[in-house]
């Protein structure tokens, strides 16, 4: 190879390497994508750890299912607050009674300082929250089983009353004139989903029907309710429990071609979009950001100062209703993940 | 034979053991997360790994047995939840001594184990059809008949009732010494492996499974009832199911409805990683408790590690590849030193 070859290799390589810089700069993208996402995220976050009190580790144990949007918010928030009070967050998560208490037990196991419950499964809890006890980890529940969360020895429960939430939910429906509801229900065994179909039943006097689906097989969840839609003339509207459940329930109201409204429990990207288009009528909302939040904050609270929100009664995150009119300032926040 | 002659093929019988392979990936998992887990060697913590364990080595007993008799059982893990649900219902329902719904349950579960084992004896379709349409069948009455019975999607609590405590005693009652917490369940899944393995190894019964599962046409031409092995083996899952199922209720006084699915395949997972082979005719009974060990260590041991919990699935999925890959490796290694 000459010389002279060798410099017009290195010309074209200089060339095809400076066109593609320029294709780059052209395309970028000066909205969205990952970089509003981190400004985003720049503006969410504080200023930097504040307190005095040494690294404390709390665990969080709950009954979700993996991948949920739902837990990933209450996890940011738990994650906000452990950040600003110095603590190791730890998080595990079983769908299966049994698994859950095994987790449980494995946070005992590691000695942690503080433990964050989901009592879902209530009964269940009972031995494995005494052994807690007896070694001396504060305990606090979370998100579901308000009944149980004294009984079972938690210092106080954060969370909404499901059945409370229902009947907001009952009240919200027939305030928006509907006649015949689907409530679906995507978690099997979950006392809680049950509470809140029974409390929107309590307020609400049309006909109200439960519908089993798999949360964790949304295109067949879709399809279950598609036909339920298809097969039932009356139903006017659907009540999902989760908000990939809302935005699942709108694709099968489209699958059914028939004006059916969609409301549900919690928010989501595509509820928020709904509630702007009309499509959803509204969202009753547990702020699930403030029950990671006020979880972690409140077991330093306890650690550090004694100090019990509530007197040991629930601490409440909700229900929220939301509609049309709160849609626009909800959708920065469901962006960042923190709604 | 020399005494020279009768070393070599002890040892070549040991080496060609089917759980040999799984006994060095159990030891390599317990040494990985001794080193990376602070909290994994605790008293406490060995605890909570065996009783993790012992919950799902009780089915790989019959389940491996199962597979080594060449068959497939997916209805095992709901199989678990409706011999609760049973128990709880009959007893809450009748207000009678819990016994007495230990015992229905136990009927229970053994005319589903048989009806899967007469099915397949009477139709010949592959038991994976036939035990997954069982499987979809109780996964929806588990749901239709706790709803119809009790109004809810759980059982009612049975834990105030007569009975309860001789029942938990028998089935979720714990020893602790030293600190190391040792469930009821540990002690059934130890027994269960010594009655299996012996079963397998030293009756008649153990050959006609090895039988029927290596070739079924042969084992029935030397005069092997490969129907009838076949449905004891059901009956076997359906046993363990049942003895599984009371200790969760009699753990947590309530029973869930919708729960087991997808242990099954957990089931399948300890009795391959112990040595079974998936066409049948091959495996070994203690192999599936190494198995189901390794499983229990490195669910729980991931934990005891703080690892991102977003990548449990993909931490527990390459773990048991894993050890997998190091049991065929160490098989392949002993065939050909044989």
């Amino acid at each position: 190879m000459t010389a002279d070859q060798d410099g017009g290799v290195a010309r074209v390589r200089r060339t095809v390497a400076l066109v593609l810089l320029l294709a780059l700069a052209a395309g970028c993208s000066s909205t969205g994508g990952l970089r509003a996402e981190r400004a985003r995220e720049k503006a969410s976050a504080g200023a930097g750890t504040a307190v005095t009190t040494p690294r404390w580790r709390v665990a969080m144990v709950t009954h979700a299912g993996a991948g949920d949007a739902f837990w990933d918010t209450v996890r940011k928030g738990a994650e906000q607050a452990a950040a600003k009070d110095n603590i190791t967050f730890l998080y595990s998560n079983d769908a299966q009674t049994q698994g859950q208490v095994q987790l449980v037990q494995a946070a005992i196991d590691q000695k942690v300082d503080g433990l964050l419950v989901t009592l879902a499964k209530g009964e269940a809890m009972t031995e494995v929250l005494g052994k807690a006890k007896a070694a001396g980890i504060p305990v606090i529940s979370l998100n579901s089983g308000a009944e149980f969360s004294a009984r079972l020895g938690a210092l106080t429960h954060v969370g909404q009353d499901e059945s409370t939430a229902g009947q907001a939910a009952g009240t919200a429906l027939a305030g928006r004139g509907r006649h015949s509801v689907l409530c679906v229900i995507h978690e099997q065994g979950n006392v809680g989903q049950e509470q809140r179909c029974a409390g929107a039943h309590s307020t609400f006097a049309g006909p109200l029907q439960t519908l089993y689906v798999t949360g964790t097989n949304l295109p067949d969840a879709r399809a279950a309710i598609a036909a339920k839609l298809q097969a039932d003339q009356a139903v006017d509207t659907v009540l999902t429990l989760s908000a990939p459940l809302a935005a699942t329930a709108l694709q099968a109201v489209a699958d059914a071609r028939r004006p059916v409204e969609t409301d549900t429990f919690d928010l989501g990207t595509d509820v928020v979009a709904g509630l702007k288009s009309g499509a959803v009528g509204f969202a009753v909302d547990q702020q699930p950001y403030l029950q990671g939040y006020e979880g972690v904050d409140l077991l330093w609270l306890y650690r550090s100062n004694l100090d019990m929100l509530g007197g040991g009664h629930p601490v409440l995150t909700g229900p929220q209703v939301l509609t049309k009119a709160d849609a626009d300032r909800l959708a920065e926040y469901v962006a960042r993940g923190t709604r | 034979m020399s005494t020279d002659l009768l070393v070599q093929e002890r040892r070549h019988r040991w080496r060609a053991r089917p759980e040999l392979g799984a006994l060095l990936a159990a030891a390599a998992v317990f040494l990985f997360f001794a080193v990376v887990a602070d909290s994994f060697l605790r008293a406490s913590s060995i605890g909570t790994v065996l009783y993790a364990a012992s919950t799902i080595g009780i089915m790989a007993v019959p389940v491996a047995l199962l597979m080594i008799g060449g068959e497939f059982d997916l209805s095992a893990g709901v199989l678990v939840t409706t011999a609760a649900l049973a128990s709880a219902m009959v007893s809450y329902q009748l207000t009678a001594v819990t016994w007495v719904g230990v015992l229905v349950s136990l009927l229970v579960a053994l005319a589903i184990g048989a009806f899967n084992g007469w099915l397949l004896g009477r139709t010949r379709l592959p038991s994976f059809i036939v035990t997954l349409g069982t499987f979809l069948m109780l996964t929806g009455a588990n749901l239709g008949v706790t709803k119809l019975v009790s109004g809810t999607v759980s059982t009612k609590p049975i834990s105030d009732m007569q009975g309860f405590e001789s029942c938990r005693l028998l089935f979720a009652s714990e020893v602790t010494v030293g600190g190391l917490t040792i469930k009821a369940t540990v002690w059934w899944w130890l027994g269960l492996v010594a009655v299996g393995s012996w079963v397998l190894l030293r009756t008649s019964f153990g050959n006609w499974v090895f039988a029927v599962g290596g070739d079924a046409a042969a084992a029935r031409a030397v005069g092997v009832p490969v129907a009838r092995t076949k449905t004891c083996l059901y009956l076997g899952v359906a046993f363990c199911a049942w003895v599984l199922g009371q200790h969760l209720l009699f753990s947590f006084g309530t029973v869930q409805s919708g729960e087991g699915v997808g242990n099954e395949l957990i089931y399948i997972v300890a009795a391959v990683i112990g040595g079974c082979l998936i066409t049948g005719g091959y495996g070994s009974v203690a192999g599936s408790a190494l198995g189901a060990l390794i499983f229990g260590m490195a669910s729980k041991g991931i934990v005891y590690a703080e690892w991102d919990p977003d990548w449990f699935k993909f931490f527990l999925g390459a773990m048991l590849l894993l050890a997998a890959l190091l049991n065929s490796y160490v098989k392949h290694r002993a065939e050909r030193g044989r």
